[in-house]
Protein backbone atom coordinates (compact mmCIF):
# COMPACT_ATOMS: atom_id res chain seq x y z
CA UNK A 1 0.00 0.00 0.00
CA UNK A 2 2.73 2.58 0.96
CA UNK A 3 4.77 1.76 -2.07
CA UNK A 4 2.14 2.52 -4.42
CA UNK A 5 1.12 5.71 -2.93
CA UNK A 6 4.85 6.76 -2.96
CA UNK A 7 5.41 5.59 -6.60
CA UNK A 8 1.91 8.37 -7.29
CA UNK A 9 3.22 10.87 -5.80
CA UNK A 10 6.22 10.99 -7.72
CA UNK A 11 4.33 10.44 -10.83
CA UNK A 12 2.33 13.26 -10.11
CA UNK A 13 5.15 15.52 -8.98
CA UNK A 14 6.64 14.65 -12.55
CA UNK A 15 3.53 15.57 -14.36
CA UNK A 16 3.31 18.88 -12.83
CA UNK A 17 7.56 19.75 -12.83
CA UNK A 18 7.38 21.71 -16.19
CA UNK A 19 11.39 20.21 -16.36
CA UNK A 20 10.88 16.90 -16.41
CA UNK A 21 8.29 17.24 -19.01
CA UNK A 22 10.00 19.29 -21.08
CA UNK A 23 13.34 16.35 -20.71
CA UNK A 24 10.55 13.35 -20.90
CA UNK A 25 9.41 15.57 -24.50
CA UNK A 26 13.05 16.06 -25.86
CA UNK A 27 13.97 12.87 -25.10
CA UNK A 28 11.02 10.72 -26.30
CA UNK A 29 11.41 12.67 -29.51
CA UNK A 30 14.76 11.65 -30.35
CA UNK A 31 14.53 7.70 -29.12
CA UNK A 32 11.63 7.99 -31.46
CA UNK A 33 14.40 9.34 -34.16
CA UNK A 34 16.30 6.58 -32.79
CA UNK A 35 13.97 3.84 -33.86
CA UNK A 36 12.41 4.98 -36.81
CA UNK A 37 15.32 6.24 -38.54
CA UNK A 38 15.29 4.41 -41.52
CA UNK A 39 11.91 5.22 -41.96
CA UNK A 40 11.76 8.39 -41.65
CA UNK A 41 14.96 9.31 -43.60
CA UNK A 42 13.91 11.37 -46.85
CA UNK A 43 17.21 9.98 -48.53
CA UNK A 44 19.41 7.19 -48.11
CA UNK A 45 22.08 8.55 -45.92
CA UNK A 46 25.15 6.40 -47.72
CA UNK A 47 23.84 7.94 -50.82
CA UNK A 48 26.66 9.97 -52.65
CA UNK A 49 26.34 13.03 -55.11
CA UNK A 50 29.00 15.00 -56.15
CA UNK A 51 27.62 17.30 -57.92
CA UNK A 52 25.78 18.18 -55.02
CA UNK A 53 28.33 18.72 -52.63
CA UNK A 54 28.17 21.08 -49.56
CA UNK A 55 24.75 22.67 -50.31
CA UNK A 56 23.22 24.56 -47.99
CA UNK A 57 20.17 23.87 -46.54
CA UNK A 58 17.35 23.91 -49.37
CA UNK A 59 13.91 22.03 -49.92
CA UNK A 60 15.45 18.88 -51.03
CA UNK A 61 18.10 18.60 -48.15
CA UNK A 62 16.68 20.32 -45.51
CA UNK A 63 20.08 20.68 -43.33
CA UNK A 64 21.99 20.37 -46.87
CA UNK A 65 24.51 18.49 -47.97
CA UNK A 66 28.12 16.89 -46.55
CA UNK A 67 31.53 16.50 -48.64
CA UNK A 68 30.07 13.72 -50.75
CA UNK A 69 26.81 15.33 -51.43
CA UNK A 70 24.84 12.81 -48.98
CA UNK A 71 21.66 14.45 -47.02
CA UNK A 72 22.61 15.80 -44.03
CA UNK A 73 19.54 15.04 -42.46
CA UNK A 74 19.31 11.52 -42.86
CA UNK A 75 22.40 10.97 -41.85
CA UNK A 76 21.60 12.39 -38.57
CA UNK A 77 19.10 10.39 -37.78
CA UNK A 78 21.08 7.43 -38.86
CA UNK A 79 23.88 8.22 -36.38
CA UNK A 80 21.38 9.55 -33.72
CA UNK A 81 19.96 5.77 -34.48
CA UNK A 82 23.54 4.61 -33.58
CA UNK A 83 24.55 6.97 -30.70
CA UNK A 84 21.12 5.72 -28.97
CA UNK A 85 22.09 1.98 -30.07
CA UNK A 86 25.34 2.13 -28.67
CA UNK A 87 24.48 4.46 -25.16
CA UNK A 88 21.61 2.01 -24.30
CA UNK A 89 23.34 -1.15 -24.83
CA UNK A 90 26.31 0.52 -22.95
CA UNK A 91 24.28 1.98 -19.99
CA UNK A 92 22.62 -1.12 -19.26
CA UNK A 93 25.37 -3.73 -19.51
CA UNK A 94 27.50 -1.28 -17.08
CA UNK A 95 24.12 -1.00 -14.39
CA UNK A 96 23.77 -4.94 -14.70
CA UNK A 97 27.48 -5.33 -14.23
CA UNK A 98 28.91 -2.14 -11.95
CA UNK A 99 25.94 -2.38 -9.70
CA UNK A 100 26.48 -6.26 -9.31
CA UNK A 101 30.35 -5.93 -8.62
CA UNK A 102 29.64 -3.23 -6.31
CA UNK A 103 27.18 -4.96 -4.27
CA UNK A 104 29.32 -8.02 -4.65
CA UNK A 105 32.45 -6.00 -2.79
CA UNK A 106 30.57 -4.28 -0.41
CA UNK A 107 29.01 -7.53 0.89
CA UNK A 108 31.77 -9.71 0.23
CA UNK A 109 33.65 -7.40 2.71
CA UNK A 110 37.34 -8.15 3.42
CA UNK A 111 40.19 -8.73 0.53
CA UNK A 112 37.52 -8.95 -2.36
CA UNK A 113 36.04 -5.92 -1.27
CA UNK A 114 39.55 -3.93 -1.32
CA UNK A 115 40.76 -5.76 -4.43
CA UNK A 116 37.70 -5.13 -6.01
CA UNK A 117 37.26 -1.04 -5.06
CA UNK A 118 40.65 -0.55 -5.51
CA UNK A 119 40.68 -1.71 -9.05
CA UNK A 120 37.81 0.73 -10.37
CA UNK A 121 39.65 3.59 -8.41
CA UNK A 122 42.46 3.24 -10.56
CA UNK A 123 40.31 2.57 -13.76
CA UNK A 124 38.71 6.37 -12.62
CA UNK A 125 42.92 7.14 -12.40
CA UNK A 126 42.41 8.15 -15.88
CA UNK A 127 39.91 11.02 -17.33
CA UNK A 128 36.89 9.03 -20.03
CA UNK A 129 38.06 10.39 -23.37
CA UNK A 130 41.89 9.21 -22.71
CA UNK A 131 40.78 5.90 -21.16
CA UNK A 132 37.91 5.15 -24.22
CA UNK A 133 40.48 6.09 -26.40
CA UNK A 134 42.93 3.58 -24.61
CA UNK A 135 40.45 0.83 -24.60
CA UNK A 136 39.86 1.17 -28.68
CA UNK A 137 43.57 1.13 -29.33
CA UNK A 138 43.83 -2.39 -27.75
CA UNK A 139 40.69 -3.70 -29.18
CA UNK A 140 40.32 -1.67 -32.41
CA UNK A 141 37.36 -0.28 -34.06
CA UNK A 142 33.67 -1.19 -34.73
CA UNK A 143 30.48 -0.70 -32.77
CA UNK A 144 31.01 -3.44 -30.36
CA UNK A 145 34.21 -2.58 -29.02
CA UNK A 146 32.60 1.00 -28.59
CA UNK A 147 29.83 -1.00 -26.59
CA UNK A 148 32.93 -2.40 -24.67
CA UNK A 149 34.87 0.73 -24.16
CA UNK A 150 31.85 2.96 -22.88
CA UNK A 151 30.44 0.00 -20.83
CA UNK A 152 33.60 -0.13 -18.81
CA UNK A 153 33.60 3.63 -18.38
CA UNK A 154 30.39 2.95 -16.83
CA UNK A 155 31.01 0.36 -15.37
CA UNK A 156 32.98 1.90 -12.09
CA UNK A 157 30.06 4.67 -11.79
CA UNK A 158 27.76 1.66 -10.80
CA UNK A 159 30.07 -0.31 -8.92
CA UNK A 160 30.23 2.66 -6.60
CA UNK A 161 26.82 3.43 -6.31
CA UNK A 162 25.68 -0.26 -5.47
CA UNK A 163 28.92 -0.09 -2.81
CA UNK A 164 28.45 2.02 -0.72
CA UNK A 165 24.01 1.55 0.52
CA UNK A 166 25.24 -2.54 0.71
CA UNK A 167 27.64 -1.69 3.20
CA UNK A 168 25.22 0.23 5.56
CA UNK A 169 22.47 -2.52 5.14
CA UNK A 170 24.66 -5.24 5.77
CA UNK A 171 25.07 -3.93 9.38
CA UNK A 172 21.30 -4.11 9.88
CA UNK A 173 19.86 -6.41 12.36
CA UNK A 174 17.35 -7.75 9.94
CA UNK A 175 19.89 -9.00 7.61
CA UNK A 176 21.26 -11.24 10.66
CA UNK A 177 18.23 -12.36 11.44
CA UNK A 178 16.92 -13.36 7.69
CA UNK A 179 21.18 -15.56 7.66
CA UNK A 180 19.66 -17.15 10.68
CA UNK A 181 16.56 -18.84 9.64
CA UNK A 182 19.09 -19.74 6.10
CA UNK A 183 18.43 -17.22 3.47
CA UNK A 184 21.41 -17.23 1.11
CA UNK A 185 23.70 -14.31 1.02
CA UNK A 186 21.98 -13.99 -2.73
CA UNK A 187 18.69 -13.93 -1.46
CA UNK A 188 19.60 -11.15 0.88
CA UNK A 189 20.96 -8.61 -1.77
CA UNK A 190 18.29 -9.20 -3.95
CA UNK A 191 15.56 -9.01 -1.99
CA UNK A 192 16.60 -6.00 0.43
CA UNK A 193 19.75 -4.17 -1.03
CA UNK A 194 18.25 -4.34 -4.54
CA UNK A 195 14.97 -2.63 -3.94
CA UNK A 196 16.43 -0.19 -2.22
CA UNK A 197 18.73 1.35 -4.55
CA UNK A 198 16.82 0.77 -7.96
CA UNK A 199 15.05 3.66 -7.77
CA UNK A 200 18.55 5.58 -7.50
CA UNK A 201 20.04 3.50 -10.02
CA UNK A 202 17.25 3.97 -12.60
CA UNK A 203 17.79 7.78 -11.60
CA UNK A 204 21.40 8.08 -12.49
CA UNK A 205 21.45 5.95 -15.82
CA UNK A 206 19.33 8.51 -17.20
CA UNK A 207 21.82 10.70 -16.62
CA UNK A 208 24.87 8.40 -17.74
CA UNK A 209 23.24 7.59 -20.84
CA UNK A 210 23.76 11.34 -21.51
CA UNK A 211 27.33 10.75 -20.83
CA UNK A 212 27.27 7.27 -22.75
CA UNK A 213 26.07 9.13 -25.79
CA UNK A 214 28.61 12.40 -25.44
CA UNK A 215 31.34 9.17 -25.07
CA UNK A 216 30.77 7.52 -27.76
CA UNK A 217 30.07 11.40 -30.21
CA UNK A 218 34.02 12.37 -28.80
CA UNK A 219 35.04 9.08 -29.54
CA UNK A 220 33.92 9.39 -32.95
CA UNK A 221 35.08 12.79 -33.38
CA UNK A 222 38.90 11.40 -32.64
CA UNK A 223 38.66 9.12 -35.37
CA UNK A 224 38.34 6.14 -32.87
CA UNK A 225 34.77 5.28 -32.52
CA UNK A 226 32.50 3.47 -35.43
CA UNK A 227 34.39 3.24 -38.49
CA UNK A 228 32.92 4.79 -41.59
CA UNK A 229 31.21 4.42 -44.12
CA UNK A 230 28.50 4.29 -41.11
CA UNK A 231 27.36 7.40 -40.30
CA UNK A 232 28.08 8.80 -36.80
CA UNK A 233 27.22 12.02 -35.17
CA UNK A 234 31.09 12.75 -33.61
CA UNK A 235 32.42 11.74 -37.33
CA UNK A 236 29.76 14.00 -39.20
CA UNK A 237 30.91 16.96 -36.88
CA UNK A 238 34.68 15.84 -37.13
CA UNK A 239 34.46 16.10 -40.91
CA UNK A 240 32.62 18.94 -40.85
CA UNK A 241 35.08 20.42 -39.43
CA UNK A 242 37.31 21.09 -42.41
CA UNK A 243 34.83 22.84 -44.26
CA UNK A 244 33.50 25.34 -41.68
CA UNK A 245 33.98 28.58 -43.14
CA UNK A 246 32.24 27.59 -46.41
CA UNK A 247 29.74 25.22 -45.28
CA UNK A 248 29.20 24.80 -41.06
CA UNK A 249 25.62 23.28 -41.59
CA UNK A 250 27.11 19.74 -41.37
CA UNK A 251 29.49 20.82 -38.47
CA UNK A 252 26.68 22.15 -36.81
CA UNK A 253 24.22 20.31 -36.89
CA UNK A 254 25.16 17.51 -36.80
CA UNK A 255 26.84 18.67 -33.05
CA UNK A 256 23.01 20.14 -32.45
CA UNK A 257 22.06 16.50 -32.68
CA UNK A 258 24.27 15.58 -29.63
CA UNK A 259 23.82 18.23 -27.53
CA UNK A 260 20.00 18.04 -27.94
CA UNK A 261 20.07 14.35 -27.10
CA UNK A 262 22.27 14.89 -23.91
CA UNK A 263 20.43 17.74 -23.21
CA UNK A 264 16.78 16.03 -22.64
CA UNK A 265 18.08 13.11 -20.69
CA UNK A 266 20.20 15.47 -18.07
CA UNK A 267 16.66 17.52 -18.03
CA UNK A 268 14.87 14.34 -17.66
CA UNK A 269 17.76 12.65 -15.26
CA UNK A 270 18.22 16.02 -12.89
CA UNK A 271 14.41 16.29 -12.52
CA UNK A 272 14.00 13.16 -11.55
CA UNK A 273 17.10 13.00 -9.19
CA UNK A 274 15.16 16.18 -7.55
CA UNK A 275 11.62 14.89 -7.63
CA UNK A 276 13.07 11.25 -5.56
CA UNK A 277 15.30 13.04 -3.53
CA UNK A 278 14.25 11.88 0.17
CA UNK A 279 14.86 15.01 1.72
CA UNK A 280 12.82 16.96 -0.50
CA UNK A 281 9.83 15.04 1.28
CA UNK A 282 10.65 16.48 4.36
CA UNK A 283 10.40 19.87 3.28
CA UNK B 1 49.59 18.35 8.78
CA UNK B 2 53.27 17.25 7.72
CA UNK B 3 52.66 13.55 8.82
CA UNK B 4 49.20 13.73 7.14
CA UNK B 5 51.01 15.02 3.80
CA UNK B 6 53.57 12.70 4.00
CA UNK B 7 51.21 9.67 4.05
CA UNK B 8 49.14 11.31 1.15
CA UNK B 9 52.44 11.18 -0.60
CA UNK B 10 53.29 7.85 -0.21
CA UNK B 11 49.65 6.60 -1.29
CA UNK B 12 50.48 8.03 -4.38
CA UNK B 13 53.61 6.41 -5.62
CA UNK B 14 52.22 2.97 -6.02
CA UNK B 15 49.27 4.05 -7.88
CA UNK B 16 51.93 5.64 -10.46
CA UNK B 17 53.50 2.39 -10.86
CA UNK B 18 50.11 0.89 -11.11
CA UNK B 19 48.75 2.83 -13.70
CA UNK B 20 52.08 3.01 -15.18
CA UNK B 21 51.80 -0.86 -15.20
CA UNK B 22 48.41 -0.90 -17.05
CA UNK B 23 49.49 1.90 -19.84
CA UNK B 24 52.40 -0.64 -20.24
CA UNK B 25 50.25 -3.83 -20.87
CA UNK B 26 47.77 -1.88 -22.72
CA UNK B 27 50.14 -0.60 -25.09
CA UNK B 28 51.57 -4.24 -26.19
CA UNK B 29 48.85 -6.17 -26.13
CA UNK B 30 47.42 -3.66 -28.89
CA UNK B 31 47.20 -4.65 -32.53
CA UNK B 32 49.91 -3.50 -35.22
CA UNK B 33 53.84 -3.89 -35.22
CA UNK B 34 55.50 -0.95 -35.18
CA UNK B 35 58.18 -1.69 -37.23
CA UNK B 36 55.81 -3.00 -39.83
CA UNK B 37 54.02 -0.10 -39.60
CA UNK B 38 56.60 2.17 -39.70
CA UNK B 39 58.51 0.57 -42.93
CA UNK B 40 55.43 -0.02 -44.78
CA UNK B 41 53.44 -2.84 -46.22
CA UNK B 42 56.72 -3.65 -48.79
CA UNK B 43 59.28 -3.96 -46.21
CA UNK B 44 60.69 -7.94 -46.01
CA UNK B 45 60.70 -10.36 -43.00
CA UNK B 46 65.02 -9.32 -42.48
CA UNK B 47 64.50 -5.50 -42.19
CA UNK B 48 61.74 -5.81 -40.16
CA UNK B 49 63.56 -7.72 -37.72
CA UNK B 50 66.15 -5.66 -37.54
CA UNK B 51 64.46 -2.76 -36.99
CA UNK B 52 62.48 -4.75 -34.26
CA UNK B 53 65.48 -5.39 -32.81
CA UNK B 54 67.16 -2.25 -32.85
CA UNK B 55 63.79 -0.64 -31.18
CA UNK B 56 64.16 -2.81 -28.12
CA UNK B 57 60.93 -5.08 -29.34
CA UNK B 58 62.62 -8.32 -29.59
CA UNK B 59 63.51 -8.56 -25.70
CA UNK B 60 61.13 -10.03 -23.10
CA UNK B 61 58.27 -8.30 -21.97
CA UNK B 62 59.92 -8.24 -18.35
CA UNK B 63 62.80 -7.14 -19.97
CA UNK B 64 61.12 -4.13 -21.63
CA UNK B 65 59.30 -3.12 -18.46
CA UNK B 66 62.53 -2.39 -16.35
CA UNK B 67 64.01 -0.76 -18.86
CA UNK B 68 60.92 1.38 -19.06
CA UNK B 69 61.12 1.89 -15.47
CA UNK B 70 64.65 2.37 -15.29
CA UNK B 71 64.35 5.00 -17.76
CA UNK B 72 61.14 6.73 -16.16
CA UNK B 73 63.03 7.30 -12.89
CA UNK B 74 65.86 8.96 -14.52
CA UNK B 75 63.01 11.03 -16.20
CA UNK B 76 63.60 9.55 -19.64
CA UNK B 77 60.80 8.43 -21.63
CA UNK B 78 62.35 6.77 -23.99
CA UNK B 79 62.71 7.38 -28.42
CA UNK B 80 59.53 7.97 -30.44
CA UNK B 81 59.29 5.25 -32.45
CA UNK B 82 58.05 6.63 -35.54
CA UNK B 83 60.88 9.67 -35.75
CA UNK B 84 63.17 8.67 -33.20
CA UNK B 85 64.09 11.51 -31.01
CA UNK B 86 63.72 11.69 -27.49
CA UNK B 87 60.01 11.76 -26.25
CA UNK B 88 60.82 14.09 -23.32
CA UNK B 89 61.86 16.54 -25.53
CA UNK B 90 58.10 16.27 -26.96
CA UNK B 91 56.76 16.21 -23.72
CA UNK B 92 58.50 19.29 -22.98
CA UNK B 93 57.49 21.31 -25.28
CA UNK B 94 53.98 19.98 -25.58
CA UNK B 95 53.06 19.99 -21.64
CA UNK B 96 52.80 23.69 -20.96
CA UNK B 97 50.52 24.24 -23.93
CA UNK B 98 47.93 21.55 -21.49
CA UNK B 99 48.58 23.14 -18.20
CA UNK B 100 47.83 26.35 -19.50
CA UNK B 101 44.69 25.65 -21.22
CA UNK B 102 43.55 23.23 -17.98
CA UNK B 103 44.44 26.04 -15.66
CA UNK B 104 43.14 28.13 -17.88
CA UNK B 105 39.49 26.24 -17.75
CA UNK B 106 39.80 25.61 -14.14
CA UNK B 107 40.70 29.15 -13.04
CA UNK B 108 37.53 30.75 -14.89
CA UNK B 109 35.28 27.81 -14.14
CA UNK B 110 35.94 28.65 -10.11
CA UNK B 111 35.91 32.43 -10.82
CA UNK B 112 32.66 32.65 -12.85
CA UNK B 113 31.10 29.07 -10.94
CA UNK B 114 31.35 30.02 -7.21
CA UNK B 115 29.64 33.36 -7.27
CA UNK B 116 26.96 32.45 -9.83
CA UNK B 117 26.12 29.26 -7.90
CA UNK B 118 26.28 30.84 -4.73
CA UNK B 119 23.67 33.80 -6.04
CA UNK B 120 21.34 31.13 -7.66
CA UNK B 121 21.34 29.45 -4.47
CA UNK B 122 20.28 31.94 -2.20
CA UNK B 123 17.68 33.46 -5.12
CA UNK B 124 16.39 29.95 -5.02
CA UNK B 125 13.17 29.45 -7.21
CA UNK B 126 12.99 32.87 -8.59
CA UNK B 127 13.93 33.83 -12.59
CA UNK B 128 17.58 34.07 -12.00
CA UNK B 129 17.98 30.57 -10.56
CA UNK B 130 15.62 29.20 -13.38
CA UNK B 131 17.86 31.02 -16.24
CA UNK B 132 20.93 30.16 -13.95
CA UNK B 133 20.33 26.19 -13.39
CA UNK B 134 19.38 25.71 -16.87
CA UNK B 135 22.36 27.33 -18.46
CA UNK B 136 24.14 25.38 -16.42
CA UNK B 137 22.49 22.39 -17.17
CA UNK B 138 22.75 23.33 -20.93
CA UNK B 139 26.72 23.75 -20.36
CA UNK B 140 27.56 20.52 -18.85
CA UNK B 141 25.41 18.93 -21.81
CA UNK B 142 27.67 20.60 -24.44
CA UNK B 143 29.85 18.20 -26.11
CA UNK B 144 33.45 19.88 -25.32
CA UNK B 145 34.36 19.95 -28.77
CA UNK B 146 31.23 21.09 -29.61
CA UNK B 147 31.15 23.93 -27.98
CA UNK B 148 34.88 24.58 -29.33
CA UNK B 149 33.75 24.08 -32.61
CA UNK B 150 30.83 26.91 -32.44
CA UNK B 151 32.82 29.41 -30.54
CA UNK B 152 35.62 28.48 -33.53
CA UNK B 153 32.91 29.40 -36.23
CA UNK B 154 32.36 32.58 -34.50
CA UNK B 155 34.80 34.49 -33.52
CA UNK B 156 37.39 33.02 -34.98
CA UNK B 157 35.89 32.65 -38.22
CA UNK B 158 32.90 34.52 -38.67
CA UNK B 159 34.02 37.89 -37.12
CA UNK B 160 37.71 37.43 -37.22
CA UNK B 161 38.83 38.11 -33.80
CA UNK B 162 40.95 35.32 -32.80
CA UNK B 163 43.46 33.23 -34.27
CA UNK B 164 41.82 29.73 -35.97
CA UNK B 165 44.05 27.13 -34.72
CA UNK B 166 47.80 26.40 -33.47
CA UNK B 167 48.74 26.92 -30.09
CA UNK B 168 51.40 30.52 -30.71
CA UNK B 169 54.54 31.03 -29.77
CA UNK B 170 55.01 30.22 -25.86
CA UNK B 171 57.51 32.69 -25.10
CA UNK B 172 55.58 35.45 -26.34
CA UNK B 173 52.83 37.02 -24.23
CA UNK B 174 50.75 38.15 -26.78
CA UNK B 175 50.96 35.66 -29.43
CA UNK B 176 50.20 33.13 -26.90
CA UNK B 177 47.15 34.35 -24.98
CA UNK B 178 45.69 35.21 -28.16
CA UNK B 179 45.89 31.20 -28.97
CA UNK B 180 44.67 30.30 -25.25
CA UNK B 181 41.58 32.76 -25.55
CA UNK B 182 39.15 30.57 -27.57
CA UNK B 183 40.23 27.12 -26.01
CA UNK B 184 40.41 28.14 -22.76
CA UNK B 185 36.72 30.22 -22.97
CA UNK B 186 35.69 26.36 -24.11
CA UNK B 187 36.75 24.86 -21.10
CA UNK B 188 36.36 27.84 -18.65
CA UNK B 189 32.81 27.64 -19.89
CA UNK B 190 31.88 23.84 -19.31
CA UNK B 191 33.88 24.36 -16.02
CA UNK B 192 31.68 27.18 -14.91
CA UNK B 193 28.67 25.08 -15.63
CA UNK B 194 29.67 22.40 -13.42
CA UNK B 195 30.94 24.63 -10.54
CA UNK B 196 27.94 26.66 -10.91
CA UNK B 197 25.81 23.32 -10.08
CA UNK B 198 27.95 22.45 -7.72
CA UNK B 199 28.46 25.59 -5.66
CA UNK B 200 24.08 26.17 -5.50
CA UNK B 201 23.62 22.60 -4.14
CA UNK B 202 26.24 23.24 -1.53
CA UNK B 203 24.99 26.02 0.03
CA UNK B 204 21.77 25.01 -0.25
CA UNK B 205 22.55 22.37 1.71
CA UNK B 206 24.59 24.58 3.88
CA UNK B 207 21.18 27.08 4.05
CA UNK B 208 19.72 24.47 6.20
CA UNK B 209 22.27 23.52 8.89
CA UNK B 210 21.63 24.94 12.43
CA UNK B 211 23.86 27.08 12.97
CA UNK B 212 23.21 29.23 10.04
CA UNK B 213 19.31 29.97 11.82
CA UNK B 214 21.41 30.46 14.82
CA UNK B 215 24.02 33.00 13.05
CA UNK B 216 20.79 34.60 11.76
CA UNK B 217 18.91 34.58 15.36
CA UNK B 218 22.19 35.83 16.54
CA UNK B 219 21.30 39.04 14.32
CA UNK B 220 24.13 38.69 11.90
CA UNK B 221 23.68 40.82 9.19
CA UNK B 222 22.68 38.43 5.95
CA UNK B 223 26.11 39.62 4.70
CA UNK B 224 28.23 38.08 7.06
CA UNK B 225 25.92 34.89 7.00
CA UNK B 226 27.21 34.44 4.21
CA UNK B 227 30.61 34.89 4.04
CA UNK B 228 31.76 33.83 7.65
CA UNK B 229 29.74 30.81 8.05
CA UNK B 230 27.83 29.82 4.38
CA UNK B 231 30.96 30.04 2.18
CA UNK B 232 33.55 28.81 4.70
CA UNK B 233 31.83 25.56 5.23
CA UNK B 234 30.87 25.36 1.55
CA UNK B 235 34.23 25.71 0.55
CA UNK B 236 35.31 21.55 1.62
CA UNK B 237 32.29 20.71 -0.69
CA UNK B 238 33.97 22.60 -3.59
CA UNK B 239 36.99 21.56 -3.01
CA UNK B 240 36.14 17.90 -3.40
CA UNK B 241 34.43 18.94 -6.93
CA UNK B 242 36.93 20.85 -7.88
CA UNK B 243 39.61 18.21 -8.01
CA UNK B 244 37.26 16.15 -9.81
CA UNK B 245 36.18 18.44 -12.53
CA UNK B 246 40.05 19.61 -13.17
CA UNK B 247 40.19 15.43 -13.63
CA UNK B 248 37.38 15.90 -16.25
CA UNK B 249 38.37 18.71 -18.09
CA UNK B 250 41.47 17.27 -18.25
CA UNK B 251 39.95 15.12 -20.75
CA UNK B 252 38.47 17.90 -22.67
CA UNK B 253 41.39 19.40 -22.70
CA UNK B 254 42.48 16.46 -25.40
CA UNK B 255 38.87 17.45 -27.68
CA UNK B 256 39.67 20.47 -27.55
CA UNK B 257 43.25 20.72 -28.56
CA UNK B 258 42.08 18.51 -31.50
CA UNK B 259 39.79 21.15 -32.62
CA UNK B 260 42.02 23.91 -31.89
CA UNK B 261 45.33 22.15 -33.55
CA UNK B 262 46.41 23.31 -30.39
CA UNK B 263 50.00 21.10 -29.59
CA UNK B 264 49.50 20.19 -26.43
CA UNK B 265 49.31 16.47 -24.96
CA UNK B 266 46.03 15.74 -26.29
CA UNK B 267 47.13 16.22 -30.24
CA UNK B 268 50.58 14.31 -29.35
CA UNK B 269 48.21 11.41 -28.19
CA UNK B 270 46.45 11.28 -31.02
CA UNK B 271 49.10 11.52 -33.29
CA UNK B 272 50.73 8.66 -32.04
CA UNK B 273 47.39 6.55 -31.76
CA UNK B 274 47.14 7.18 -35.49
CA UNK B 275 50.72 6.21 -36.25
CA UNK B 276 51.14 3.27 -33.66
CA UNK B 277 53.77 5.22 -31.94
CA UNK B 278 53.55 2.62 -28.90
CA UNK B 279 56.49 4.52 -26.83
CA UNK B 280 54.68 8.11 -26.73
CA UNK B 281 51.40 6.56 -26.64
CA UNK B 282 52.77 4.62 -23.40
CA UNK B 283 54.66 8.32 -22.05
CA UNK B 284 51.45 10.31 -22.70
CA UNK B 285 49.27 8.04 -21.01
CA UNK B 286 51.60 8.60 -18.09
CA UNK B 287 51.66 11.92 -18.00
CA UNK B 288 48.05 11.86 -18.12
CA UNK B 289 47.52 9.92 -15.28
CA UNK B 290 50.25 11.55 -13.49
CA UNK B 291 48.44 14.92 -13.92
CA UNK B 292 45.75 12.97 -12.08
CA UNK B 293 47.18 11.48 -9.21
CA UNK B 294 49.31 15.09 -8.62
CA UNK B 295 45.54 17.34 -8.66
CA UNK B 296 44.26 14.54 -6.32
CA UNK B 297 46.64 14.64 -4.22
CA UNK B 298 46.73 18.64 -4.19
CA UNK B 299 42.61 18.33 -3.65
CA UNK B 300 43.37 16.15 -0.57
CA UNK B 301 46.46 18.28 0.63
CA UNK B 302 43.64 21.53 0.53
CA UNK B 303 40.66 19.44 1.48
CA UNK B 304 43.29 18.52 4.85
CA UNK B 305 44.22 22.37 5.43
CA UNK B 306 40.46 23.60 5.57
CA UNK B 307 39.05 20.89 7.28
CA UNK B 308 41.16 20.20 10.83
CA UNK B 309 39.20 17.21 10.69
CA UNK B 310 40.44 14.72 8.09
CA UNK B 311 44.37 15.35 9.28
CA UNK B 312 43.46 13.92 12.56
CA UNK B 313 42.15 10.80 10.92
Amino acid sequence: MKKRGKRRKILKTFLKNRTSLIGACISAAMIFIAILAPWISPIDPLKQNVYHRLTPPERGHLLGTDEYGRDVLSRIFTGTRISFFVGIISVTLGMVIGTGMGMLAGYAGGKVETAVMRTLDIMMAFPDEVFGVMVMIVLGTGVENVIIAITVLMIPRFARMGHAPTLALKEQDYIAAAKSIGASDSRVIMRHVLPNIFGDILVMSTLWLGTAIRLEASLSFLGVGVPPPTPTLGSMVRAGVDFLGVAPWVSVFAGLAILVSIFGFNLLGDSLRDITDPKLYAR
Amino acid sequence: MIAYAIRRILIAVPTLIIVLTITFVLVRIAPGDPAEVRLGDYANKESVEALRKEMGLDKSMWAQYLETLKGLLHGDFGRSMINGRPISEEIKRSLPYTVQLTLMGIIFGIIFGIPTGVYTALKRNTLPDYIGRTLSLGGLSFPTFYLGILLMLAFSIKIPLFPVVGGGDIHNLADNLLHLALPGLTLGLIMTAYVTRMARSSVLNTLNEDYVRTARAKGLTERKVIYKHLLRNSLLAITALIGVYAIVLIGGSVMVEIVFSRPGLGKMMIGALKQRDYTTLQAVMIIFASLVVFINLITDLTYGLIDPRVRYK
